[in-house]
């Protein structure tokens, strides 16, 4: 291993290693934002209309457990070898823990704040924006730090369809020029986006709930991310 | 409420054929055992329940007719633990209501500010969450924001049965206070009785199916049960409770066995009881003594029993007489002044002659109202 070498990243890459980052984080944090956009709406019906939550949560617990590689088998005819073909199954993925996140949050509300809510006149739509889902934000925001680290871990796997792995093609280029300095790159620049983009939400989560006692636990946590599948996860 | 029934699609009846008036100004309580529907009936009056037979009116129009929002927000509601927005400081939770009906922030702060007053808060209690304060401290900002928008009517949802009895004593004399100054119209839902003839104007008193078993002020209510129901719901020492309602200010006081400190061999020989109520050089009682035990010319406090509780002719009830008598070793109660002034004392004979006085003057004023 050459360690002097450690920043030096093959020209066919195309990026510098800041670069590198850079797309790693679009990569990684757009299909968490995607997701979060789609699961808002998915979790209140899962709460407005009970029933529905059980296949819900089904459909997203197989959805997670299709290998990414199966993905992209599929989704490469219509989107082509692009950095797209790798954010859709992240968003797709990121629904299994954001949907149990919302839902329990908004459902942690207790029933005498909502009826107060309701006996001041507070309509439905207002109530939720209002009061459901800022007292939802602790178990969102819980959700969110674990679809964004899973997100951020997954994205290497993009590597696999012609360099659009960010960070992770780094291990492509490790084997193939022999140079396992990347590779050591490639896992600890991964490492520390996730450990920052963790304790970011962290702050962001401690700034928006000023009126949660300090020092304690959201009440909600989400649910245990499933063991993965697949090949190169 | 003109023969109001809610039932629900399984076949349940949670109130039956409810009809009631509920006076203006005044507090209305409805109280009963779990499931007799008295949520279910005080829900309906804001439509958070709609009631599937009967109408219910306010000041002669049918609630139906108007906007349900308006409805609702003419209305303050007070619930069990607060409900507060945990997410929202105390200021902003009060001023929820006047907000939404278009209050400047200024003006709706400014009102949260003399509400926070008005129930016995600190101001610096203002920008502080719910988390922050405890269980008493909430309800009283349920109560503040309830009464926000100056509504006419308040809605109370068994407001103070999560917190502990020292602090629903202080809540319900506080409500007491503020409804001297409002005069609300409040409807409050309870499962205590005591608390239920301490706060009631007028009592409704449900079972069990949703329907009204009796509807009366309290002093009836403890004089005539309606049926065993009611007399059971209202416990054991119904008698004794009722002399709440019955004011102590007709009572014969005697100054005879009252003594100061330095009273003489002569004073106590004179005085002929066999307990003496000593007091202090203003007048304040210290304890009771048995003659012979007592060092004439200079009683020390130490020869003394203690005297219990004393009471305030006119202001205090009869029940607080007789609670002072019976906890008294001469077995009379100690009447003092609003300074705590020993103004004499009355025996339990005498209290018990009161007594029945009130119920003989009681009996007559019904057989006047009847015929």
């Amino acid at each position: 291993m050459n360690l002097d070498r450690f920043f030096d990243i093959p020209s066919d890459l195309q990026h510098s290693w800041a670069g590198l980052i850079g797309l790693h984080l679009r990569e990684a944090l757009l299909p968490v934002l995607a997701g979060l956009l789609l699961a808002l709406p998915l979790a209140q019906l899962c709460v407005r209309f009970r029933w529905l939550y059980p296949p819900v949560l089904g459909v997203t617990t197989v959805l997670y457990a299709v290998p990414s590689l199966a993905f992209f088998v599929v989704l490469i005819d219509y989107t082509g070898q692009t950095e797209l073909t790798v954010m859709i199954p992240l968003a797709v993925y990121s629904l299994v823990v954001l949907v149990p996140a919302i839902v329990d949050g908004v459902r942690s509300v207790p029933q005498e704040t909502l009826a107060a809510a309701t006996a001041m006149g507070i309509g439905p739509v207002r109530r939720y924006l209002q009061v459901q889902l800022p007292i939802a934000v602790p178990a969102i925001m819980a959700g969110l730090r674990v679809a964004t680290v899973s997100s951020i871990s997954l994205v290497s796997v993009g590597a696999l369809i012609g360099n659009q792995g960010a960070l992770g093609n780094l291990l492509a280029a490790a084997q193939k020029y022999d140079r396992p300095e990347l590779a050591l790159n490639s896992v600890l620049t991964t490492a520390a986006l996730a450990i920052v983009c963790d304790a970011l939400l962290v702050l962001l989560r401690v700034a928006l709930t000023p009126w949660m006692p300090s020092g304690r636990r959201p009440k909600t946590a989400p649910r245990q991310r499933p063991v993965p599948q697949g090949v190169t996860r | 409420m003109e023969s109001v029934t809610k039932r629900y699609a399984d076949g349940t009846v949670a109130v039956d054929r409810l009809s009631l008036e509920i006076r203006d100004r005044s507090i209305t309580v409805l109280v009963g055992p779990s499931g007799c529907g008295k949520t279910t009936t005080l829900r309906m009056i804001n439509r958070m329940v709609e009631p599937s037979e009967g109408t219910i009116l306010l000041d002669g129009e049918d609630i139906q007719r108007r906007p349900v929002t308006t409805l609702r927000r003419s209305m303050g509601y007070v619930i069990q633990n607060a409900g507060l927005f945990q997410h929202r400081t105390i200021v902003d939770n009060i001023a929820t209501v006047p907000r939404m009906l278009g209050w400047s922030k200024q003006k709706a702060r400014a009102r949260a500010a003399e509400l926070m007053e008005r129930v016995g808060l600190d101001a610096a209690l203002a920008k502080r969450y719910p988390y922050q304060l405890s269980g008493g401290q909430q309800q009283r900002v349920g109560v503040a924001r309830a009464l926000a928008a100056d509504p006419p009517v308040l809605l109370m949802d068994e407001p103070f049965s999560a917190v502990d009895p020292v602090v629903r004593k202080g809540l319900q004399d506080e409500l007491l206070r503020i409804q001297d100054e409002l005069g609300k119209t409040i409807v409050f839902v309870t499962h205590d009785i005591d608390e239920a003839i301490k706060l009631g104007t007028m009592v409704a008193v449900m079972r069990e199916g949703g329907r009204l078993a009796q509807y009366a002020p309290p002093a009836e209510l403890l004089a005539g049960p309606a049926d065993a129901f009611v007399e059971d719901f209202l416990g054991a020492d119904r008698g004794i409770r009722r002399l709440s309602f019955f004011p102590s200010a007709s009572l014969d006081l005697t100054t005879g066995p009252v003594l100061p400190l330095d009273a003489t061999a002569e004073q106590i020989a004179a005085a002929g009881a066999p307990w003496l109520l000593v007091t202090d050089a203003e007048g304040r009682p210290l304890g009771w003594g048995e003659p012979r035990t007592l060092t004439a010319g200079a009683i020390r406090p130490g020869e003394l029993l203690p005297y219990g509780r004393p009471f305030v002719p006119g202001t205090d009830s009869l029940r607080a007489a007789l609670d002072s008598a019976v906890l008294s070793p001469a077995g009379h109660a100690v009447a003092v002044d609003d300074a705590g002034r020993v103004t004499g004392v009355v025996s339990q004979a005498a209290i018990g002659e009161a007594i029945r006085g009130a119920h003989a003057a009681d009996r007559a004023d019904e057989a006047k109202v009847a015929s």
